[in-house]
Formats: C-alpha cells, sequence, structure tokens
C-alpha cells in the first residue's frame, strides 16, 4: 500500500537529474559562499580542506549529472543561475560549527535523495534512453560519495568537540 | 515524501474543504487509491494517534496530525515552488504530485534554501487550485505521461 511511484518516462528521469544538479550546484555554492564569508585565514585546515573537498566533488557530480541529463534530451540547468539563487538567500555561518553543520545536512540530503532515486528507478520497469545499468552505476557511485562525505563531515565534528 | 505524509496532506485538505471530517471515498479519489487501501492507511493513522475515525462521518486529524499535515503540504509548497521558479516548468502542479513521493522533506529543506516562498506557508495553499495562492495560478493540470 504505497503510494511511491516508480520513475515513469525519460521525462521524469530527467526531472529528477536536474533536482540532483541542482542539489549538487547548491552545495557547491554554498561551500564557496562560506569560504568567502569566514575568510582563508580565519578557517582551520581541516574545516578549509573539506569545503575544497565538497566544492570538487560537488562540481565533478553535477558534470556526470549533466552529461545523462544531456542523454535524455533536456536542459541542464546552469551553475551559474543556482549560483545567484544562492547568494541571494545565503545567510552567513560564521562560526566553524555552523559551516560544519550546514555541510553535514548538505551530505546526509543529497544521500537521501540518490537512496530514494535509485530506489524508484529500481522500482520502474521503463525502458529509459539511457542504459539502465550505467544509469544505476553512476547514481551508486555518487551516493557512495556522499556517504564518505558524511562519515568524514561526522569525524571532523567529533575531532573538535 | 513517504505515504504517511500524503495521506495526512490530503485529510488536512479534504477536511479544509468540506469544512469537517473527510470521507474515505474523498481521500481514496484524491490520492488515486482504493478505499480499502484508504481504510487501511487511517487505521494506521488511528493508532499512531495522528486522526480519529467516527463511523458515518469520516475521518479528522488530531492536533498531532495537524501539525504533520502542515509540514507536508509545506513540502508539497516547496517543490511546486521550485518547479516554477527554478526549473520554469509551466504544469508545476502535475509534476509536483508525480514527484513528491520520491523527494524527501529534508531534500526540500535544501531546495527552499534558493527559493522565495512567503512566510504565511503553507496558508496561503489553495485546494482549488493546487497551487500557492500567491502564484496566479488558474486550473490544476492533468498528470502528464
Amino acid at each position: 500500500m504505497s503510494l511511491t511511484q516508480p520513475v515513469a518516462s525519460d521525462h521524469q528521469l530527467a526531472r529528477l537529474l536536474q533536482i540532483g544538479m541542482v542539489l549538487e550546484e547548491v552545495v557547491e555554492a554554498r561551500a564557496h559562499k562560506h569560504h568567502e564569508a569566514i575568510g582563508e585565514e580565519a578557517l582551520d585546515d581541516g574545516v578549509l580542506a573539506l569545503l575544497e573537498e565538497a566544492a570538487e566533488e560537488s562540481g565533478e557530480h553535477r558534470r556526470r549529472l549533466e552529461s545523462l541529463v544531456s542523454e535524455l534530451d533536456a536542459d541542464p540547468v546552469a551553475y551559474e543561475e543556482i549560483e545567484t539563487l544562492v547568494a541571494a538567500q545565503y545567510e552567513s555561518d560564521t562560526d566553524f560549527d555552523g559551516v560544519l553543520y550546514d555541510q553535514l545536512c548538505n551530505e546526509e540530503t543529497a544521500y537521501k535523495f540518490y537512496d530514494d532515486l535509485i530506489a524508484a528507478i529500481e522500482g520502474s520497469d521503463v525502458e529509459f534512453t539511457i542504459g539502465r545499468e550505467r544509469l544505476l552505476e553512476t547514481l551508486k557511485a555518487i551516493r557512495r560519495d556522499e556517504r564518505e562525505g558524511v562519515e568524514d563531515v561526522t569525524a571532523l565534528m567529533e575531532r573538535r568537540e | 515524501m513517504n505515504t504517511q505524509a500524503q495521506y495526512l496532506k490530503t485529510i488536512y485538505l479534504v477536511q479544509d474543504e468540506t469544512d469537517g471530517p473527510a470521507s474515505t471515498g474523498d481521500i481514496a479519489d484524491n490520492l488515486g487509491v482504493s478505499p480499502a487501501s484508504a481504510n487501511e492507511m487511517i487505521g494506521k493513522l488511528e493508532s499512531r494517534g495522528l486522526a480519529e475515525h467516527e463511523k458515518y462521518k469520516g475521518v479528522s486529524l488530531t492536533d498531532e496530525g495537524i501539525g504533520r499535515a502542515r509540514d507536508a503540504l509545506q513540502t508539497y509548497c516547496i517543490i511546486e515552488r521550485f518547479l516554477l521558479e527554478v526549473l520554469e516548468v509551466e504544469e508545476f502542479q502535475a509534476e509536483a504530485r508525480q514527484l513528491e513521493s520520491v523527494i524527501d522533506e529534508t531534500v526540500a529543506e535544501r531546495l527552499d534554501t534558493i527559493i522565495d516562498r512567503a512566510e504565511c506557508c503553507p496558508d496561503c495553499f489553495d485546494a482549488e487550485t493546487d497551487a500557492c495562492e500567491l502564484l496566479e495560478v488558474d486550473v490544476p493540470t492533468e498528470p502528464a505521461d
């Protein structure tokens, strides 16, 4: 008795991948904003490295998702557009704990999103334009990165306690 | 949004529309499920203290149920507004209905950081247009294929 809908078409799949792109772009843009707001000198090495890695990893995920979206004949979501939206609503987390907590939310949210998306694709018997095996492999690899991201932020938070 | 949240949101909206308890038939129709499925979930909501079911009258949410229903409606509003404002989807109501089961509230919270949502949300939701009344839309669209 579930209302969970399996992914029913290329169009829906493309839309969900676009949402994944936006989530990655939000992570990337917020990491840059945190960096800017706190200043390089004030950041300790661990937090600085974490922000740089998060932005780099999200950029890589975004490019992989963009490639899938293009194959589905849909438009990718421009990073610059999301960067502008993030900047418009951004409220500075001026302490380390705020930044770390935000990064933890980013990683956990992304993990949950890919986990649900993978389940919805696996629950669908639709034949997508993209090969199912390659699609799931890509998404599972990204999900694995997000899980490791959660572990990294948690470990850093524990070290700081 | 999980199945329970979708039920709570629907009961809340049906109650709001009829200004009384929601009938099982209306709940089932709105969710596109059988009355038997709706009854099963209503029983679960009752056992969790989220709803009360009175025979021949219908279902009413408890205070806790109302709180959770409003959270679910807010998540739905975020999805709709995100689709319209960021991805510029014209048929955003139809697509939101298709996507709501895959978009978790934590994901919606992140999407909320880049949209412009009024503080009165979800009170500005209009069940008739299936959208926020501040968005100036006409009639709900049918689900796309």
